[in-house]
């Protein structure tokens, strides 16, 4: 979960990190009552998800509260890379002397947390990495050790930090480490980290991407959701505890495990191309279970999908039975009545698939038809999905 | 021969007296695997009952259970909260190799056990988290992947996908496979694509390996590198995800396109580019390792 720079500087300013921070708007009446509390020049910020904010006009420095009004109403309700913005934080304006960069991230490839730093900060990392490599320190910290104002002050070291801001600074990377482990944090990144005219190291903008497997142990996470920005069907599904994500194909997809029904999307946008063009309209993963109770949550949020024309239910049953899905199926499809209205292709392999597939044929339900493999079954739900457009 | 797991291993369930653990700890039992002990803090003294009369003992301990029964095979069905001690138990007894299935643990978690692992000098193979296990059809059975699909055979399968793993050995079921295991879709995973296909290249059993990947990191970039270096046997690709929108995780926790890496493209391209032959549906993975078995 990626939140936004308000919320993650909330989150370094709870674990100590110095940070430039004022309040949140949303509306430009509200953005001139903060920028009169802070006083002086403030900065307006579109809160959005997404990088290059600057250069697409979401962020403007105000002399007044008159102008911070005037900022925040041309950036509420801007298109930033397709996110729009319902949110500014107006920030205390802030002299900058000398801007940094620095993040603690996971790293995939090397199974580890890494450090990243580099003395020259302000534009974003990937350009960075790209233009100045050198300049960008790279240090893998070890889980089972972290970082002590030792590891710190070496980290800032090798990325070329003035001597005269390593000692105030390392004191700051120990409490953004103490953030990234105590928040369950993937990814805690300051950038700009400035050195401000005052000579105080601040974060001035913040990136902070959570791991939503400790939502066990983070009680706080679940308030940080962003819930306007939610699909409405991604909202529902997440209600009912399934593994759901909505795209914008016309053919609803149904099976077990990620990697299988990842895979039944590619093969539906394949057999799409003979028909049509039409593609996977969701990602739906029922998991182990298929419990005709999942099954008709799941095929609910589908229907409930108006660009929806046909459903492919591809199932292998692995410990899942086929007869405990094709009793799902017939169940849920009761339980649906009048509500499902859209034809369902549906293949079975696998355990007890014999059972699975006599079950639905004696059901004979109008709206079902069987396949014998997963590529035949894309193909008839590809086709059906077409000649209902 | 197999990889990793044979029909010497000795196997000890941690959580055995969990639903799930006792469930699967009978169905590995029914496919001829040598489950020796279970381990829940607690218990000690209980026993699990299997087919035929097998009594399986519980221990307090891992510790205890490895040294009255000598078993070199854990399998985690601990939940996620509990999992990295668990996990640290496994490696402290130095059992050889320890199987994660467990779904959902927090990344700092398995960070943690796995630089534990390393510190330790990785006496202890970890497969997984978040992984259906390993089977060495024929001889022993670590995990949740059914045993009856297929046979032993001479294919070996590396996958970071469980149903997808199924599939395959169910497409391929008439060869048979060496070993097939399943490292599961976390970021950090303890066996990697590249340790499987190191294995299978070293496995006489093994004449050739299908190597299923998906969205997410550069794991598949990093194994197709070492298969043009290393890899001498036939390598057949599978990629699941081209339709995955970016920013979006699917289904597994590793599961996502982060700006323009991690994608199924560039996965495939790789694979290709070091001489796999990669399918574009799974049954067209299938059909080029037929055709190579075939020709062999």
């Amino acid at each position: 979960m990626d939140l936004f720079e308000y919320q993650a500087k909330q989150l370094f300013a709870a674990h100590g990190v110095p940070v430039g921070l004022g309040e949140v708007a949303d509306t430009p009446e509200q953005a001139r009552a903060v920028a009169e509390r802070i006083g002086g020049v403030t900065v307006v910020k579109a809160q959005v998800k997404a990088g290059g904010r600057g250069k697409a006009g979401g962020v403007k420095v105000a002399k007044t509260p008159a102008e911070a009004y005037e900022h925040a109403k041309a950036i509420l309700g801007m298109d930033i890379k397709g996110h729009t913005v319902h949110r500014v934080l107006v920030d205390p304006g802030a002299q900058i002397e000398e801007e940094y960069y620095f993040s603690f991230l996971l790293d995939r490839s090397n199974r580890t947390f890494l450090a990243m730093a580099s003395a020259e900060g302000g534009m974003e990392i990937e350009e960075l990495a790209v233009q100045r490599p050198d300049a960008l320190a790279r240090v893998p910290i070890d889980a089972t050790v972290g970082v002590d104002l030792a590891k710190a002050t070496e980290i800032l070291t090798q990325a070329n930090f003035p001597a005269e801001v390593i000692a105030s600074t390392a004191d700051t990377v120990v409490k953004l480490w103490e953030t990234f482990v105590q928040q369950d944090a993937t990814l805690v990144e300051i950038n700009p980290l400035a050195r401000v005219a005052s000579g105080d190291v601040l974060a001035l903008d913040g990136k902070v991407s959570l791991d939503e497997n400790a939502n066990f142990r983070q009680a706080g996470n679940e308030d940080l959701e962003d819930k306007d920005a939610a699909d409405p069907l991604e909202a529902k599904a997440k209600e009912k505890h399934l593994n759901y994500v909505k795209l914008d194909g016309e053919v609803g997809i149904i099976g077990n495990g990620a990697g299988l029904v990842m895979s039944t999307l590619d093969v539906v946008a394949y057999a799409g191309e003979a028909h049509g063009g039409v593609k996977p309209a969701n990602f739906l993963d029922i998991g182990g279970g298929a419990s005709a109770e999942v099954m008709a949550n799941g095929l609910d949020i589908i229907l409930g999908d108006p660009s929806v024309k046909s459903v492919f239910v591809n199932v292998f049953g692995g410990i899942t039975s086929c007869d405990a899905v094709a009793n799902g199926i017939v169940t849920a499809l009761g339980m649906l009545g009048a509500a499902a209205t859209k034809p369902l292709v549906v293949r079975l392999d696998g355990n007890n698939v014999e059972e699975g597939r006599r079950i639905l044929n004696e059901a004979a339900h109008p709206l079902v038809t069987q396949a014998d493999t997963m590529d035949d079954g894309a193909d008839k739900a590809a086709q059906l999905a077409h000649s209902a457009n | 021969m197999a990889i990793f797991l044979s029909e010497d291993s000795k196997i000890l369930v941690q959580g055995i007296t969990g639903a799930e653990g006792t469930r699967h700890t009978r169905r590995m039992i029914a496919a001829g695997t040598n489950v020796v002990a279970g381990v829940t803090p607690g218990k000690a003294g209980q026993t699990v009952d299997g087919d035929a009369g097998v009594s399986i003992p519980v221990f307090d301990s891992v510790e205890q259970a490895v040294r009255t029964t000598a078993a070199d095979v854990s399998v985690v069905f601990v939940p996620a909260r509990f999992a990295k001690a668990a996990v640290v138990e496994a490696i402290d007894a130095e059992v050889s190799l320890a199987v994660v299935l467990t779904e959902g643990i927090p990344v700092h978690d398995t960070a943690a056990f796995w630089a534990y692992a390393c510190a330790r000098g990785n006496r202890t193979r970890i497969i997984g988290p978040n992984c259906p296990g390993i089977i060495s059809p024929g001889q022993s059975n670590a995990g949740i992947i059914p045993a009856d699909i297929t046979k032993r055979g001479r294919i070996g399968l590396v996958s970071k996908s469980g149903t997808l793993t199924y599939q395959m050995m169910y497409e391929l079921r008439d060869f048979g496979f060496s070993t097939c295991i399943g490292i599961g879709g976390d970021p950090i995973v303890g066996t990697t694509h590249i340790d499987a296909l190191a294995a299978f290249e070293s496995d006489p059993e093994t004449e050739a390996i299908v190597m299923i990947g998906e969205i997410g990191g550069d794991a598949e970039e990093r194994a197709a590198e070492y298969i043009k270096a290393n890899i001498t046997k036939p390598v057949v690709g599978y990629i699941a995800g081209f339709t995955a929108p970016e920013g979006k995780t699917m289904g597994h926790a590793g599961a996502i396109v982060s700006g323009s890496s991690g994608t199924a493209a560039a996965k495939q391209e790789a694979l290709q580019a070091a001489g796999v032959k990669v399918g574009r549906t799974p049954s067209e993975a299938a059909s080029l390792m037929r055709q190579i078995l075939l020709s062999h």
